[in-house]
């Protein structure tokens, strides 16, 4: 008796860890799915046949369709995943280290401070690196961005600094970037003012196979660190405390995860503009699927962002035929419904 | 092996927790109940024995081997400290931690015999039917045990139990100290608890602490320490020790004003 119970809760834990590598296993299915899509809708309508073989033999195509497909399309599609599979890594480990759900890039100042970098080289010409055009508004959007993690990474050095604190200090310098937003909006012309907007709204428009390359970069960088921090990281879930008493060096964790966030924050940013809910909700959908082991926590909540974007970027061009809405206003609308589907109808009891 | 403290002073700031703290050594196999009023420094003590508070003067010795110059990890592996508040907020499940306990954060993936221990560990505290929830649908005393099973899966030569019976029931109080008490034995650790109920813990405790102004103030058996009339002035009441038919102490305290 006493033998078959105990069999059961270790074959029960095995059961759960298979379980969800399957929803890796399908979050992956369902995001190279996403791409397939979003590479085959677009202005043109041509066929899904056509498009692939657009994709596989390009040089047996109408030139015209194969740069749609390669220069056009398949930028934007990989981007979408990118970023969102960025935005998706970074509110993660937020939210992990802040031990805050409502934590992430976004609400700690990181992506207005971008915005507001933007701005400036937009409606002034100010720059913190002297380059041209939209490479001097990324630059600056980006350093902007970055500039704002190093304050906020110097204040975890502090003495005395609870992650309250921290929190409320991002939340301070929200605010602050944003007013000075506000007072660069006001003082712009016309025209600033609509790039300005525009460039707020967030576009993949501005995809291109160099900030793909740049993007694959950073995450070829941050996710093995990620995933060789990953035990320690979900110790970190548990509490700062219960944690220590297993040997994590938490502060330093923290401050590691901080620069990891940063970066992949500012690039995102800096190469489409902000782009919000995503960093917020992807690992709220990871969380809710298979709860906070990062070895699942993190590819889920990698492949949720991905995955909203990926269907962001095919709606954005699918709601009105020839007009490609800002990806940054659709993230949301169509977020949303999905987020909540899953919030009704995921309920604790699958856990048991 | 012994555990020493010697000349330990620590504060937080301005405010002095401790000056020259010394303590008889600790044995292994024994299990010392850490008392004294709220706020005289028995979490802070675990801390810094836990290496989560470095001390400004003096030294914590195991086995003679200062803790304070140990690698957190090799520290975290004979020491460990269950800490007072033990609600978890994170979506792991609770087999989930207790195996994150047992393996510490190196990664990799779990051995069979990691899986089989900590089924032991969970069936020891008569919490297996719980492994599959997550730790913050429980309620308080079980994450209390749950917090416990992670404690004993370490298999430490250290234990710092703070509070460990604070949110249980009558029975489950008992149980499980007569559990800690036990495994002390067995396993020969050393065992500190920061226990409020002195009456409970002197039947369970080998050996009183009790601490008042940054000093221990009364060492010695149970019933010596509960008899020192220092003790009820420490916490500022008047304590009267009997024994039942039993042999366990009777403890009464009684407000002196």
């Amino acid at each position: 008796m006493d033998q078959t119970i105990t069999m059961r809760a270790g074959e029960r834990y095995r059961r759960r860890m298979m379980r969800n590598s399957l929803f890796v296993g399908g979050a992956i299915l369902l995001l190279v799915l996403a791409i397939g899509v979003d590479v085959g809708v677009g202005p043109g309508w041509y066929t899904p046949a056509e498009v692939l073989t657009a994709l596989l033999f390009p040089q047996d195509v109408a030139p015209k369709l194969a740069i749609i497909v390669w220069d056009v399309r398949l930028p934007v599609a990989v981007m979408a995943v990118l970023i969102g599979a960025m935005l998706g890594i970074a509110g993660a480990q937020m939210q992990t280290i802040l031990h805050n759900p409502l934590a992430d890039p976004f609400t700690l100042g990181i992506s207005s401070a971008a915005s507001f970098g933007a701005a400036l080289a937009i409606a002034l010409g100010i720059g913190l690196w002297p380059a041209g055009g939209n490479v001097f508004i990324a630059l600056n959007a980006f350093l902007f961005a970055l500039g704002t993690s190093l304050v906020l990474f110097m204040f975890t050095r502090m003495r005395g600094v609870t992650v309250e604190t921290f929190v409320l200090v991002g939340i301070a310098l929200f605010f602050t970037f944003n007013a000075l937003l506000a007072f660069i909006q006001y003082q712009s012309s016309e025209a600033q003012l609509q790039q300005i907007i525009f460039w707020m709204m967030g576009s993949l428009a501005r995809a291109s196979w160099t900030k793909i390359a740049v993007c694959l970069v950073l995450l070829a960088l941050v996710v093995p660190l990620c995933w060789a921090r990953n035990a320690m990281m979900t110790a970190l879930a548990m509490g700062d405390d219960r944690a220590a008493s297993l040997g994590v060096p938490v502060a330093r964790l923290r401050l590691e995860m901080l620069a990891c966030i940063s970066l992949l924050a500012a690039t995102a940013t800096a190469f489409v503009g902000t782009i919000g809910f995503v960093g917020l909700v992807g690992p709220h959908i990871a969380r809710m699927l298979v709860g906070e082991d990062q070895r699942h926590f993190i590819p889920v909540s990698a492949a949720a962002g991905a995955v909203i974007l990926s269907v962001s970027s095919t709606a954005s061009k699918a709601i009105t035929p020839g007009v490609i809405y800002p990806i940054g206003i659709i993230t949301a609308l169509v977020g949303v419904p999905f987020f909540l589907s899953l919030v009704i109808s995921i309920r604790r009891e699958t856990w048991r | 092996m012994t555990l020493e403290i010697s000349g330990l002073r620590f504060a937080y700031g301005t405010n002095v927790v401790f000056d020259a703290l010394h303590a008889a050594p600790f044995q292994k196999g024994e299990l010392t109940a850490l008392i004294g009023p709220n706020g005289v420094g028995k979490s802070s003590l675990f801390r810094l024995m836990a290496g989560l508070h470095k001390p400004a003067e003096g030294k914590i010795l195991l086995h003679g081997t200062d803790t304070s110059l140990l690698p957190d990890r090799r520290r975290s592996e004979s020491i460990f400290l269950l800490t007072q508040h033990t609600a978890m907020k994170a979506a792991l499940a609770v087999f989930d931690v207790v195996l994150l306990a047992k393996r510490g954060w190196q990664g990799g993936r779990a051995t069979s015999s990691d899986i089989a221990h900590v089924e032991e560990t969970l069936d020891l505290l008569g919490i297996e039917f719980l492994s599959d929830r997550l730790v913050t649908e429980l309620s308080g005393g079980q994450q209390q045990l749950v917090a416990l099973c992670q404690a004993l899966v370490r298999n430490p030569q250290v234990l710092l139990l703070d509070e460990p019976t604070s949110a249980l029931d009558l029975r489950r109080q008992l149980e499980v100290l007569r559990l800690i008490r036990n495994v002390t034995r067995e396993r020969q650790i050393i065992t500190f608890a920061a226990l409020h109920d002195l009456a409970l813990a002197s039947r369970f405790a080998d050996r009183f602490v009790l601490l008042h102004e940054g000093r221990v103030a009364v060492d010695g058996n149970p019933e010596e320490v509960l008899r020192n009339p220092l003790t009820g002035n420490v916490y500022g009441v008047r304590l009267e020790i009997d024994r039942n038919a039993n042999g366990s102490l009777i403890v009464n305290a009684d407000l002196t004003s």
